[in-house]
């Protein structure tokens, strides 16, 4: 299924990742940050918390929440968008916090919240990879207990051919069968955590993506632990 | 000591069954793994991870520094920078005070020096029924990250007697991140100031006591 002769619109590999950028301790004021770019992608996420659940009738006394916010800054795409959120944003929040909970161990902060704002600076496709992959490293560099790391990647089946981490160009695609974005996520063990799709695939093709974005995800990993490790410098 | 680095949660810290999980750290087959972002230490095959960052958890007979936020019938509710505020209560004050004359004690506003002597799912209960605890009433409070408290202490108080020494001031250092600094003079405690900052600015340089002395001799020759 690997065509060597597949050429992507800006002369990459099939399963080569676009340049990536991350760093931590961006936001001072934040309790942990992180920024994490996939080429032109850019996400911001800032950590706050453990505090205490406001308004009070969301409290859980069983457990922690987790509560995660991304949005997409009005300048981020070509042409600006409403600022606010919106339908778009409110789902990709809602899936961040379910990509983000199983790794993250909040049980015994009850009535408490962890706030999670995730801001896409710049968009160009994979904002929701580049944003979970922000806030896990947020969420480490803030000192909240986890079991693993997680990271996330986009696969794309652009007419037959499946993809790592598609840019705005190929999310685009219309030639044969068009373009299907996977984005999926794994924990440095190997879990999934996180899987969307909408779009056409065979289960076959699913299966290959599925392994493709769990060899990616280790690259991703890597970047996340080195920008970790790299904080303040043990010089 | 051993060497110290920077583990990220899921990594493994150490392999083989003799090692015992500390704070921090999980134990799944022989293998030790950290829970959370912090530096990794190894001591009598215990492994523990001294967080880095995120925000302060309070423990039982912590001494703390907190803002009085309000008084109720029976004590003060304190915010020491936690989730929950603190609560320090009438019968934990060590003299009788009548109940109609609680902000005569301590008034909103004030900053108090405490212990914390119990946490519960309420809340946190603090005492002042101890020497050198009580409302403030002069000197100058600063405040750090409170991830930084023990290297401002160093081992065994080391780094925050050498300060205390070469300033001439009292230091009170509460586990929360604020400071209380008390001298004779203002110029003591800002020089007692500006020696708290350069530590928290070189936490990550080992062997940092040598590094402060030679920094007071540098300031002082000045």
């Amino acid at each position: 299924m690997t065509d060597k002769q597949f050429k992507r619109p800006d002369g990459r590999k099939v399963d080569e990742i676009r340049e990536m950028k991350a760093k931590v301790g961006v936001v001072p004021n934040a309790d942990g940050s992180a920024m994490f770019s996939f080429g032109k992608t850019v996400a911001i996420a800032a950590v706050y918390g453990p505090k205490k659940m406001h308004p009070q009738h969301q409290q859980d006394p069983e457990k922690g929440t987790l509560r995660c916010t991304y949005n997409m800054l009005s300048f981020s795409v070509t042409e600006r968008i409403r600022p606010g959120s919106n339908r778009r944003s409110t789902e990709i929040s809602k899936i961040t916090g379910w990509a983000l909970e199983p790794v993250i161990m909040i049980e015994n902060y009850p009535n408490m919240v962890v706030d999670v704002y995730i801001n896409i600076l710049q968009a160009n496709a994979s904002t929701r990879c580049a944003g979970i992959n922000a806030a896990a490293m947020a969420l480490a560099h803030a000192g909240i207990p986890m079991k693993d790391m997680v990271s996330s990647v986009s696969i794309g089946k652009l007419d037959k051919q499946l993809v790592v981490d598609v840019n705005k160009d190929e999310e685009d695609w219309e030639i044969g069968e068009g373009a299907t974005d996977i984005p999926i996520t794994f924990t440095n063990s190997g879990k999934l955590t996180h899987i969307q799709l909408d779009g056409k695939i065979t289960t076959k093709e699913l299966k290959e993506a599925i392994e493709l974005a769990r060899k990616s995800c280790k690259e991703i990993y890597e970047v996340q632990k080195k920008a970790l490790k790299d904080v303040g410098g043990v010089e | 000591m051993t060497d110290r680095k920077i583990i990220i949660p899921g990594e493994v810290i150490a392999k083989g069954n003799e090692y015992l999980p500390g704070e921090g750290t999980e134990k799944q087959g022989d293998e030790i793994v950290a829970m959370r972002y912090g530096l990794a230490e190894e001591s009598n095959k215990l492994v523990k991870v001294i967080p880095l960052s995120g925000v302060y958890q309070p423990r039982r007979r912590n001494v703390v520094i907190g803002k009085v936020e309000n008084i109720t019938f029976n004590g003060w509710i304190i915010d020491i920078g936690t989730t929950n505020n603190a609560f320090l209560s009438l019968t934990e004050v060590p003299r009788y005070v009548n109940k109609d004359e609680l902000e005569e004690v301590m008034n909103i506003g004030d900053m108090v020096i405490a212990k914390i002597w119990g946490i519960n799912k309420r809340g946190i209960d603090l005492s002042i029924k101890s020497k050198g605890l009580g409302k403030i009433s002069e000197g100058i409070i600063i405040k750090i990250n409170p991830n930084k408290v023990p290297r401002t202490i160093g081992k065994e108080g080391s780094m925050i007697n050498l300060i205390k020494e070469e300033s001439g001031c009292d230091i009170i250092v509460g586990q929360n991140g604020l400071i209380w600094i008390k001298g004779d003079k203002v110029e003591n405690e800002l020089f007692a100031k500006k020696a708290i900052l350069f530590v928290t600015e070189k936490s990550f340089v080992s062997g940092l006591t040598e590094e402060v002395k030679k920094w007071f001799e540098e300031v002082k020759g000045k």
